[in-house]
């Protein structure tokens, strides 16, 4: 199958196999292998991106149903040598320790920033329940988060 | 995954043509349960046909006296749109406790209820409201679509188009979640609507049901102190590490006190 | 001090690479030519293996090879690194653990044919073309079930189950004891299985180098140097030379990879015979039946009290489940990091503890979070809540009266372990200030005026980490040494390159390990630079696990650079025409005493690398490069006072987790927002086993029913309050930073200290004690028993 799609920004045409997962296409073919995989049963988030503005599992979608849309992975958030706000408020309040769910965590943060630009904490805690983290205890990543929409608040 | 053809029809005609090719051809709308089905090899369908090339599939509005919803509308866009609020409030907020957000932007209203997983939260809300579910073929009474456990009346190469959910004066839902999954374990739905007071019961059992005597309690009095007699009998219910069926059953009667309580708010 | 020295709150260095999807994990690293590995499981608990039929798996599209236990039968087994001796001395039965199931499956997962195939997909076709002909045998998973006569055998050779009958303690003194008992308080409880469930699963990847017989091997480990010795040498049979082990980034081990595995092996040994690379990555479905898992008691436990609530002994019997083989460290986990903890924060002066180790039918266990202290601080917490009920003493004054006093310490428990340092009055004052505790009984009044129980939990424990002094493990069945390497090499311009045994895998050494070398030297901590994960670069090390990487890889990291310290002192005495004796090193520079002659760090550096005329070459080596290895003298002793608050909604079983008071003693701090990070972690990571991680297994058939996200149940962020630190130090003696450790104390006391809020809450319907995890069915279920109990009374 021909798709093409929109990646951080770049349009590529690429021909896939339907059971190509997106992830798979992401990690495999595009060598972006930010975007992780921690389950296999659509639960952890650690696949999280952006597809038309909305955090989606890459892990549950297959790459031909991406044609035609505009994807962002934490490769393209901010580029290689800046940070987006959301990403400074994560380093800033050590939102993370192993890194492993990072990505899907921050991808997550940026659309609830997006949808509920005040979220409250219980927003928060509870937009937070499709991301799985063993390390924080999610304490911190509730900080970071609330800072970072902040940040996006006055930006 | 096994092997699959994938189709990307343009109309309904062409989906319905495409899936009557093979007997093993499965509809994809969200996939939000078909996917990780197929990642661990549980189906094999030879052929994929995936809705969301059709237009008009996706849309909200106000018709007669309540809403009608397309099949391929997303949780998080039932959850957020204004109508839905504004008419049934009740539903836009059960749209928005569905899974995570991030299966809100995908999963879709068509493909929960042709999926009839005993846990979901929509086929209490059809069956509580009322609804009827338009097809490719024809119009269906909720009460009769969803016939058991991940089965419904649908037949072979039939695909949900839509759901027409009629006004009710006054709906609530409640659902106590699956600690781990965050399923519903026991999801009660209540309306007051001009045809009586319904009940529907998700989570519990094998597939949503109608619970009569909560009916009838609530009939004399809508309020939760009526159901202060229910008592929910645990014969049939599910039951599984998180919740046995006398469990079930309590939490049935509980949620739906809880739901009409959501639903005088 | 430096503003980016000991005891700032840098942030992390390691941040950058993951905020931005530039983590180099295993599953990231792509080899030319590369073959994917699958691995067939059982799916049965107890089988034997009467025939196996590769050949139209072997014969499947794109499929490489396919092994089966006939083709390693030449291969040694997975090595346990810690073999334990019972009661009797004699040593534990150490039935060999083959890297594919020979002739019998001991647990579902076990696995029993590996695939090797150009694509995932195409080796897992072939996967469902072996044709494997079991004969299912009667499987047993509970370990109490084990102990029982007609059991189900695992072993023909293992009779009864049984791995090690274990105790430590004096049994006639405790007897003694308790024969003088006011009273006897007693508990039966059961410790939960648990699945560790880092994040990122297991992978490993395999590379051959035909040309000059080198292997690599990129895994997901905790303890790259070990893994090397325990899968080269003893599963494989490659030298130490000959084999490079990579940890590059992990994704949390939590000690489910501190353990060897046989896919590690076995990717390693096909990549040689083949001749390409072999990758293998868990799926989560695959981690759950494969990955060590934790926990898993069924104990007994008495405590002897005066009459006043002093404690006079404390017996414990205690049944450990550790699967179906003996995993690496396995055996020492329910045993030398178990009994002797029981001993806690108090002066019992008798203590017994018999262990029966037991095979089932399941995944081997081994070290999660904690590792056997969270299940001593568990016995012995909810069994003095149990006494203080008993004799309606208050929770807070029966600990107090119980307490090793501050000025006791160092202080030698019955049971092995000799405390430094501890101050458990500090910690309990101050937790319980900050968790208001004097001011519950107004806020459980509240929470009954909306229909909700309230209840609170405390805990005081201790805990031993630091792991381990040599001499001291090696007596107890370490098959190796316990030190920590380091290597300080400073670079001819002056920045500083430091090389560590230690692993970090989320716990921040890159940043804090270059704080305290920068503090050290005087110099930014910008300006070095923390290697780790790679047996080609780092000295042989240990590797990270029992919150060791501070106390024991921080000291050799000290050592280490005193060594070079002195060095520059010698370099600094030529340059500055001054004896070596008069050379003080301060805040990054080498002067001479009384006077203002001095050298920059990097000046002397440059010496050594461009020795000036002034420079002995022929007393004094050039270069400037020191290797240490730190053994303890003993181990650390963190402890400290938790406390939690508990709704229960008694129409439900819904519980809520109101507040959360965490005070702890880990030494010196390093850098508290890192140590703040990893009690929140830890204290969640317990409060999970809490609320309702349960790893279950079908008692009919073996099968595991909680083998997924759906029915395994993680902590998620909505399940949490925000937890209060504070740490309140006394500094270790046993290491020359005072650092004790503070990964898992978390973990340690939160499962104890919640289940005490949890039987709080419920006290007013006569209930005395509830096992984990305080699901929501289980506390309905508990008051639903306890009301018509209470109405009949």
């Amino acid at each position: 199958m021909d798709i093409t799609v929109t990646v951080n920004g770049r349009q590529i045409k690429a021909t896939v196999e339907p059971v190509t997962l997106l992830v798979t296409w992401l990690r495999e073919t595009l060598g972006l292998t930010g975007t992780h995989i921690a389950c296999d049963t659509s639960q952890c988030g650690a696949c999280t991106i952006h597809v038309g503005g909305r955090s989606v599992k890459s892990c549950t979608m297959l790459a031909v149903e991406a044609d035609g849309a505009e994807l962002v992975t934490i490769e393209g958030l901010a580029g290689p040598d800046a940070l987006h706000p959301m990403q400074q408020a994560f380093h800033e309040h050590h939102g993370l320790q192993c890194g492993f769910c990072t990505p899907g965590m921050v991808m997550s943060a940026v659309d609830l920033a997006k949808t509920i630009p005040d979220a409250s904490e219980a927003e928060i805690r509870a937009w937070l329940k499709g991301n799985l983290c063993r390390c924080t205890g999610y304490q911190n990543i509730v900080k970071a988060v609330r800072a970072g929409a902040a940040a996006l608040r006055n930006s | 995954m096994y092997p699959f053809a994938y189709h990307r029809p343009a109309t309904v005609a062409e989906a319905v043509a495409r899936l009557r090719d093979s007997e093993e051809a499965r509809p994809l709308a969200g996939g939000q349960t078909l996917i990780p089905t197929l990642k661990q090899r549980l189906a094999s369908p030879d052929a994929l046909v995936d809705l969301k090339g059709i237009d008009g599939l996706d849309a909200i509005a106000a018709e007669g006296d309540g809403l009608r919803i397309g099949a391929l509308t997303r949780h998080a866009c039932v959850a957020a749109s204004p109508l839905v609020q504004d008419l049934i409030p009740a539903l836009a907020r059960l749209a928005a406790g569905i899974g995570d957000p991030q299966v809100r932007n995908r999963g879709t209203l068509g493909g929960s209820i042709a999926n009839n997983d005993p846990a979901s939260d929509y086929p209490a809300a059809l069956v509580g409201l009322g609804a009827v579910i338009g097809t490719s073929e024809r119009r269906i009474a909720a009460e009769d679509f969803f016939t058991g456990l991940f089965e419904t009346d649908l037949e072979p190469g039939e695909i949900v188009t839509e759901v027409w959910f009629p006004r009710p004066r006054r709906a609530g839902y409640a659902k106590f979640p699956n600690p781990a999954s965050r399923y519903a374990l026991a999801g009660v739905f209540v309306a007051d609507a001009a045809a009586g007071i319904r009940v529907a019961v998700t989570g519990a059992g094998p597939c949503v049901f109608r619970l009569a005597e909560a009916e009838r309690l609530l009939s004399t009095s809508f309020v939760p102190a009526a159901l202060e007699p229910l008592r929910v009998p645990a014969t049939g219910l599910n039951a599984d590490i998180h919740a046995d069926a006398n469990y079930r059953a309590h939490l049935v009667a509980v949620m739906a006190q809880r739901a009409v309580t959501a639903a005088l708010l | 001090m430096a503003q980016d020295g000991i005891g700032a709150a840098v942030r992390r260095r390691e941040d950058r690479r993951f905020l931005t999807g530039r983590g180099k994990y295993v599953h990231d690293i792509v080899l030319p030519r590369q073959l994917h590995a699958v691995f067939l499981r059982s799916p049965h608990a107890h089988a034997e293996i009467v025939a196996i039929d590769t050949a139209a798996a072997a014969a499947s599209p794109d499929v490489v090879a396919v092994f089966t236990a006939d083709d390693v039968a030449g291969l040694n087994g997975v090595p346990c690194a810690w073999g334990i001796a019972g009661k009797d001395g004699r040593p534990m039965k150490e039935p060999k653990h083959p890297l594919l199931a020979s002739g019998k499956v001991r647990h579902v997962g076990d696995p029993v044919a590996m695939i090797v195939a150009e694509s995932v997909a195409a080796a897992k076709n072939a996967a469902e073309r072996i044709a494997i002909e079991y004969r299912a045998l009667p499987a047993v998973t509970e370990v109490a079930e084990a102990a029982k006569p007609g059991a189900p055998q695992l072993y023909a050779d293992v009779p009864g189950n049984l791995c090690c009958d274990w105790a430590v303690g004096d049994a006639a003194a405790t007897a003694a004891a308790f024969a003088k008992a006011h009273h006897v308080a007693k508990l039966d409880l059961v410790n939960t299985r648990l699945v560790p469930n880092a994040m990122e699963p297991r992978a490993a990847l395999a590379d051959y180098e035909p040309a000059t017989g080198d292997f690599t091997l990129y895994t997901t480990t905790q303890l790259p140097h070990v893994a090397r010795v325990l899968i080269g040498v003893l599963m494989l049979g490659i030298p130490e030379r000959k084999l490079r082990v990579v940890a590059p980034d992990v994704g949390g081990g939590f000690g489910s990879k501190q353990v060897v595995y046989c896919e590690e092996g076995l990717v390693t040994w096909a990549a040689g015979r083949l001749g390409r690379p072999v990758k293998w990555v868990a799926e989560r479905s695959e981690a759950f039946v494969s990955d060590a898992q934790g926990r898993d008691h069924v104990t007994h436990a008495e405590l002897a009290l005066d009459r006043d609530g002093k404690f006079l002994g404390l017996r414990v019997s205690t049944l450990a489940n550790i699967g179906g083989y003996v995993s690496t460290f396995g055996p020492n986990i329910p045993t030398n990091l178990y009994g002797p903890l029981l001993a806690g924060v108090y002066t019992t002066p008798a203590i017994y503890c018999e262990v029966k180790v037991m095979f089932t039918n399941t995944v081997p266990t081994d070290a999660y979070r904690g590792a056997g202290r969270p299940e001593a601080t568990y016995v012995l917490e909810r069994l003095v809540d149990v006494a203080a009920r008993d004799l309606d003493l208050d929770r807070v004054d029966i600990r107090r009266r119980n307490f090793i006093p501050a000025n006791a310490f160092p202080y030698q428990t019955p049971v092995m372990l000799h405390y430094d340092t501890g101050d458990h009055e500090a910690t309990l004052a101050k937790a319980l200030e900050l968790s208001r505790w004097s001011g519950f009984a107004e806020r459980r009044r509240a929470a009954a005026a909306r229909g909700r129980l309230r209840g609170i939990g405390i805990v005081t424990y201790i805990e031993a980490c630091g792991l381990a002094p040599s001499r001291i493990a090696q007596q107890l069945g370490a098959r190796g040494g316990l030190f920590e390497s380091a290597n300080v090499r400073v670079n001819p311009s002056g920045d500083v390159t430091v090389f560590t045994g230690a692993h970090n895998h989320g716990q921040g050494h890159e940043t804090v390990f270059a704080q305290l070398v920068g503090e050290l030297l005087g110099v930014p901590s910008d300006s070095v630079e923390i290697v780790h994960g790679d047996t080609a670069r780092s000295p042989f090390g240990l590797g990270t696990y029992g919150s060791r990487s501070a106390a024991v890889g921080g000291a050799a990291i000290a050592k280490a650079v005193g060594k070079i310290i002195d060095k520059g002192r010698k370099i600094a005495g030529h340059l500055l025409e001054a004896s070596e004796q008069d050379i003080e090193f301060k805040e990054g520079y080498f002067g001479v005493a009384g006077t203002d002659r001095r050298k920059s760090f990097a000046e002397i550096a440059g010496a050594a690398y461009t020795p000036p005329p002034s420079y002995p070459l022929e007393t004094l080596e050039p270069g400037l490069e020191e290797t240490a290895f730190y053994d303890p003298v003993n181990f650390t002793f963190p402890g400290g006072c938790h406390v939690a608050e508990v709704e229960i909604d008694p129409t439900t079983g819904a519980l809520e987790v109101v507040s959360y008071v965490a005070v702890d003693d880990v030494g010196t701090v390093l850098n508290p927002m890192i140590v703040e990070g990893q009690i929140h972690g830890g204290v969640v990571q317990g409060l999970g086993q809490a609320l309702g991680e349960n790893c279950v297994y079908d008692r009919a058939n073996g099968q595991l029913l909680t083998g997924s996200f759906m029915d395994y149940c993680m902590p998620r962020a909505d399940d949490l309050p925000n937890i209060v630190v504070a740490t309140q130090s006394t500094p270790s003696r046993h290491n020359p930073i005072g650092v004790k450790g503070c990964g898992e104390v978390g973990t340690i006391a939160s499962p104890a200290t919640l289940m005490n809020a949890v039987v709080d809450a419920l006290a007013e319907y006569g209930i005395v004690h509830v096992d984990m995890p305080a699901s929501p069915q289980r506390l309905w279920q508990a008051i639903q028993t306890a009301v018509p109990r209470r109405a009949a009374q």
